[in-house]
């Protein structure tokens, strides 16, 4: 059962406290988007083993939703952070790439996230 | 010889006091031990060396070791409610006038008919269960199962509710010590002096381990430890206390027995710890194998630590003449123990060519036979031994002498109690030299920061003598025994076992191999090697180690199975603790709750909440008191506790954009004082909730959700508020518990709640889907005129504290009236009326809203809502779904909820093709028939159509397709 | 007779106002309105007879005596006025219980997962007791619990089972 600390109130909770919410970082494909991408959005997961990014909420806390980066298989937690992001946040990034130095992120940085200033 | 048995030594005992004599009771004979005994020593004091029978061949079976790996001696314990299976007689401490009761015998333990297993142990070999059973098919109903039923099970399943509590708790430490005992308190003071939180946890009532027992001065030893530990503020010591699994992030679970010694002290029997541990260090020791030799199940082979921990630690004598045989020094041990107490020690069979270590050349100073390169060739005796045939290790069996004996200790070397270590992804390593697997130390199982959160030391990391903390002398290596002798024949190994709880034998396991089997865990499954109630403690080693050989590949590569959790059994009790009873589920309660249950209703669980189902009268049946209601509220006026009903605020600038997201229909157009109904889709485009909003400000809108949606619907707003769209500006608040709600129903409610005063209810100052805040009957409230029954109807809102006065007053002032509280059926049933779906009924989670009729509430305006771009998947807009109708059945009968009606043709699998099914069946007092609803292929198109509903057994029910609205289609009752 | 572990009382008269805004833009609005400072964190300010706890980022609870929550609703909404904010009163959604004596800690040990020996004097800890949601904090020589009205029964058979006489978590 793991823990895992609130970005937004400091809290280390346990999984009980907490709501899953699946893979995090999903794009929202609404009207007018191709059967693809919206097949993808709803159903396509990495499902990877390894460094994953998840949607936690602090359901029986402070409410929020964060999101965590994890291994899903040695289940060590690199960080968490606001739900806000786009992408993981360049700590998070340099926290796994620490750890797991052969591991590569499947994005590209967008520069001008407004989202970016949330995260302290 | 002391009065508690004839095997109870005059003196010696550390954990007895023989001034306490508890007499106790097995399979109805009267038995007497002493203070301090477990079960298991209480009987062998009184020569009661039989204590059960095995699983498979009912063979007789004394206890094979002394603590919680025991596998034979298992008892049921108790009676009644307290009666408990399986419980191992080692390590059960004995309480005067304990019952206790051997298992897997019939009709006796010492005249058992199940017996007959072993003379046909060579029809029940490994596997048998896969391969006797397949064929004649008509066999396995007739004649197998009835003869498995009859004798399998391990003991038998108590059959009364359980009178003891339990209760959990939660830990937060720095360090967790398992085991207690010098390993474990050496590593527990020095992490102390480092200022950490420390808890020590040892499963037996006593600290120490094995050092007491097995070296001179190891009592001063932990003595000593225990004082220094004692006077440290940040250090806890809990005895009687199993850690029984190692979880993610340090989660370690363990066992605290508080009130087994004592079920009358009217304390919670055992208490679960849920301990977060920093780090964990295992010192949970090592346990002893046995030697794999023809007989070595007979009653009076016992492990050879546990001949000595009977004789030092209880005082009891296993035997008078003992044998002691080895592939270790350790086992030279309990010759010196036995000889120190007085006994016999015939010889001791070492397998080794050479023993020459300080402990045998002890041994043999004090007089004792040592015979090296020999082994045991078979024993003399089927339930107490009565003798030892002799051969040479190196050979196939032949018999050089036989020695007479009660009693032999054996010893195949010690495995480290590496579970816990295991149970969340530890690696093990095998030892070449130690013929044993140890902890890997570099492959823990690994925390949340990614290092390793346990540490082996002591026995468990296979320190075996702990001479560090001991002063132990170092002793000779040990001589890996698998099978003995080395070249036994296939009939010695036929008798020679692996698993002694689950009946395999070496035979079982050599014959796996050779029809195929490699891996260790189908081998484990084939042959059940390990699978009993004590996992293999000590079976898995010797297993593993013969499917090796016989697969002629090193241990390693044949590897162990998977460690799981619990290390022994939990009570199912622990697990549940508090949750069971009043406090099984939080029930919630409305404010109008007691008022209910004072009147006489009948409750439906709707989530955690309890609602009024119906209030039956004096001699009324339930479906009496619904139709009562329903025509009451038809004909008058009554009222419904809708205080369940979810309440959300939804305020900010953006508030009406985000609603419109939210739900199908338009809500950011809504005026202020008006209510609209709206549903809510999930991103999937499936209903997931309907209900009522109220614009209450030009930025704040209360949303009312079902009763079951409220956590729910708030939960899936807040998830879209912060992730999707955070930067719009929106607060919502669930207030569904601040407010006690009443729908106030029936022609006559305008009348009622005039009488309140305080407020114009007129069609003109509060129309239809409007509401209005007001004061009713001094009560400050909302009044929402919403109605779910298709009649004149206010909910009215106010404070929950004030909940129950607004019922009662509603209930004096309308007494005249003929008031009368309804239930969810009958708001069940009048809904049903109107046409109105139901969630949970109408919909399934694979329903949405174009399917019922619903396209009203999609806003055809909007570019966006959730749901509305899988709306548009081809799927979701093919003409083909089943759609909405009301169905008339034909006969007078109700349709049976749920049931499928049937076209033309058959589907692949040659079952009928199916058109439609039931969604909701009642019987309507108002039109005095029976109506449903249903979703229909093409349904809406097909008015007048008739249906068949093909029920088992029945005559198919058959109904017309007609319009879901059954009563006052034009809808004018609203309006009162 | 052994002794409970603490004495369970159910608190009544405490008022709920739920204040939800921007804390760092309206801070000091609501601090004057309110008569208390804004709490950090997790934590909570008591300024008798009021308190003023940390909820969540944008959310604080004045627990105050009933008889105040009209005027101080007023009073916030005011001060609030023209800015993104919410403020309900919402003193009859939540039960409060007093847990007092001196292993009132080991009451809730038995019921919260959270580690509450390390909660500061000054902390609010949002958590669930068994299987509800639930909020505590210190208060005398114990600690107040809120949780939802609807489950008060539930939680009162909770906290009394668990302050059971002769149950202390101390090593026996």
């Amino acid at each position: 059962m793991l823990t895992l600390t609130c970005p937004c109130c400091g809290i280390t909770a346990e999984e009980t406290e907490l709501h899953p919410g699946g893979e995090a970082h999903l794009k929202r494909f609404g009207p007018g988007s191709s059967d693809g991408d919206f097949e993808a959005y709803l159903f396509a997961r990495k499902n990877p083993k390894g460094v994953h990014f998840e949607r936690w909420r602090h359901a029986y806390g402070c409410g929020k939703w964060f999101l965590a980066a994890r291994d899903t298989v040695t289940l060590e937690v690199f960080g968490t952070y606001k739900a806000q992001n786009p992408h993981p946040t360049p700590e998070i990034v340099a926290s796994i790439r620490a750890k797991r130095p052969d591991w590569q992120p499947d994005w590209t940085e967008t520069k001008t996230s407004s989202a970016e200033s949330l995260t302290e | 010889m002391s009065d508690s048995g004839p095997f109870r030594l005059s003196k010696g005992g550390r954990l007895i006091d023989r001034a306490y004599q508890l007499p106790f009771r097995f399979d109805g004979r009267e038995f007497r031990g002493v203070q301090g005994d477990t079960i298991a020593s209480a009987l062998l004091a009184c020569g009661q060396m039989m204590m059960g029978r095995s699983f498979k061949y009912h063979r007789p079976r004394g206890p094979l070791a002394s603590g919680a790996e025991e596998p034979n001696a298992l008892l049921g314990l108790g009676e009644g409610g307290r009666f408990e299976p399986n419980q191992r007689a080692t390590t059960t401490r004995l309480l005067e006038g304990m019952v206790a009761n051997s298992q897997n015998c019939w009709p006796s333990l010492s005249v058992d008919i199940g017996v007959m297993n072993n003379w046909m142990y060579r029809f029940l070999p490994a596997g048998f269960y896969y391969k006797t059973f397949i064929h004649p098919r008509a066999a396995w109903k007739h004649l197998f199962e009835p003869i498995i039923r009859r004798s399998a099970g391990l003991g038998k399943a108590p059959t009364e509710a359980d009178p003891d509590t339990y209760e959990q708790a939660y830990s937060h430490v720095d360090l967790v010590v398992v085991g207690g005992g010098i390993a474990g308190l050496t590593a527990a003071r020095d992490a102390a002096r480092d200022g950490k939180s420390v808890t020590v946890l040892e499963q037996n009532p006593h600290w120490g381990g094995r050092t007491p027992t097995d070296h001179a001065d190891g009592q001063a030893l932990i003595e000593a430890l225990l004082s220094e530990l004692r006077a440290l503020p940040n250090v806890t010591l809990r005895r009687n206390t199993m850690a029984t699994g190692l979880y993610d992030h340090g989660y370690l679970l363990a066992r605290e027995a508080l009130a087994d010694h004592d079920p009358d002290a009217g304390i919670p029997r055992q208490r679960l710890w849920r301990i977060r541990a920093g780090h964990v260090i295992v010192a949970s020791g090592a346990l002893e194998r046995p030697l794999s030799f023809a007989g070595n199940d007979v009653p009076g082979v016992i492990l050879a630590s546990a001949v000595r921990d009977f004789i030092a630690d209880y005082g009891v004598a296993p035997g008078k003449r003992i044998v002691v045989v080895t592939n270790n020094d350790d086992a030279y041990r309990t010759a010196l123990t036995a000889l120190d107490a007085g006994l016999d020690v015939v010889a001791v069979i070492d397998a080794r060519p050479n023993a020459t270590g300080a402990l045998p050349e002890s041994v043999r100073a004090r007089g004792v036979r040592v015979l090296t390169a020999s082994a045991i060739a078979g024993i003399n005796g089927s339930t107490s031994v009565e003798a030892v045939k002799i051969c040479s290790h190196a050979g196939e069996g032949k018999v050089l002498e036989i020695i007479e004996a009660d009693c032999v200790a054996m010893s195949g070397g010690w495995s480290p109690v590496v579970h816990l270590w295991s149970h969340c992804g530890g690696k093990l390593i095998w030892s070449e030299t130690q013929a044993m697997f140890l902890p890997d130390i570099s492959r823990p199982p690994t925390g949340a920061d990614g290092m390793g959160m346990a540490t082996p030391v002591g026995a468990a990391a296979g320190d075996l003598a702990v001479s560090g903390a001991t002063g132990a002398a170092p002793e000779q290596p040990l001589m890996p025994v698998w099978v003995m002798p080395m070249h036994a024949s296939r009939k010695m190994k036929f008798k020679m076992w692996l698993d002694f709880q689950n009946d395999v034998k070496v035979s079982d396991v050599e014959l796996a191999a050779q029809e195929g089997y490699q891996s260790v865990e189908h081998t484990k499954r084939y042959t059940t090697l390990g699978m009993a109630t004590d996992q293999g403690k000590v079976s898995n080693i010797n297993g593993l180690a013969v499917l090796s050989a016989a697969l002629k590949q090193p241990i390693p590569q044949t590897g162990t199975t998977t460690f799981r959790p619990p290390y022994t059994p939990l009570t199912l009790g622990t697990i549940a603790a508090e949750a069971r009873g009043d406090l099984f589920q939080p029930l919630r309660k409305t404010p109008m709750h007691g008022w209910h249950e004072a009147h006489g209703a009948h409750w439906e669980p709707v989530g955690h909440w309890r609602r009024p189902y119906c209030y039956p009268q004096s001699g009324e049946s339930h479906s009496d008191a619904v139709a009562r209601e329903v025509l009451a509220v038809r004909g008058g006026v009554g009222t419904l506790d809708a205080s369940t009903l979810g309440k959300i605020v939804v305020k900010g600038p953006d508030a009406g954009r985000f609603l419109d997201m939210i739900y199908t229909g338009m809500m950011s157009s809504l005026p202020v004082g008006k209510c609209r109904y709206g549903l809510i889709c999930n991103e999937n485009g499936f209903l997931i909730d309907d209900g009522v909003a109220a614009r209450l400000s030009d930025d704040t809108w209360l949303v009312h959700t079902t009763t079951g949606g409220a956590d729910r619907i708030h939960a899936h707003m807040e998830d879209w508020l912060q992730c999707e769209w955070w930067d719009w500006k929106v607060y919502t608040a669930n207030v569904t518990e601040q407010w006690a709600q009443v729908a106030v129903v029936g022609p006559q409610a305008r009348t009622l709640l005039e009488r309140l005063g305080g407020i114009d209810l007129s069609a003109e100052a509060l129309p239809f889907m409007g509401w209005a805040e007001a004061t009713i009957a001094g009560i400050p409230a909302r009044i929402y005129r919403i109605s779910f029954s298709g009649e004149l109807s206010f909910e009215v809102a106010v404070p929950a504290k004030r909940g129950l006065e607004l019922w009662q007053k509603l209930h004096e002032s309308g007494a005249d009236l003929g008031i009368t509280p309804y239930g969810t059926e009958a708001m069940h049933v009048m809904r049903a009326e109107k046409g109105f779906i139901m969630i949970g009924d109408e919909t399934d989670g694979t329903v949405i809203p174009q399917d019922l009729g619903l396209g009203w509430a999609i806003s055809k305006k909007k570019s966006d809502y959730i749901g509305k771009r899988a709306q548009e998947r081809s799927f979701m807009a093919s003409t083909e779904r089943w759609k909405l109708v009301g169905l008339e059945s034909t006969d007078g009968r109700m349709l049976p909820d749920g049931v499928y009606a049937v076209a033309e043709g058959e589907n692949a699998n040659g079952q009928r093709n199916l058109q439609g099914r039931v969604t909701s069946t009642y019987v309507s007092p108002t039109l005095n028939q029976p109506i449903a609803m249903g979703l229909v292929l093409h349904g809406p198109d097909r008015m007048g159509e008739m249906l068949e509903f093909p029920v088992q057994g029945q005559v198919s029910y058959r109904a017309r397709i007609v319009d879901p609205v059954f009563y006052d289609k034009e809808g004018s009752r609203t309006n009162g | 007779m052994a002794e409970a572990l603490a004495r369970i009382t159910k608190l009544t008269d405490l008022g709920m106002i739920q204040i939800r805004a921007d804390l760092a833009a309206a801070g000091d609005a609501i601090a004057a309105a309110c008569g208390v400072a804004i709490p950090a964190a997790t934590a909570m300010v008591a300024k008798a007879p009021r308190r003023l706890c940390w909820m969540s980022p944008d959310e604080l609870l004045l627990v105050l005596p009933l008889a105040e929550v009209p005027e101080a609703v007023v009073a916030l909404t005011a001060a609030l006025e023209g800015q993104h904010a919410l403020v309900l009163d919402v003193s009859d959604m939540r039960s409060a219980f007093g847990i007092e004596g001196a292993k009132a800690e080991q009451v809730l040990m038995k019921l919260c997962p959270a580690d509450l020996a390390k909660m500061p004097a000054d902390g609010m800890r949002r958590t669930r007791a068994a299987q509800v949601a639930c909020g505590v904090w210190r208060q005398g020589d114990g600690f107040v619990l809120i949780g939802f009205r609807s489950v008060s029964d539930y939680l009162l058979g909770l906290l009394n089972g668990a302050a059971q006489a002769g149950t202390q978590l101390d090593p026996r």
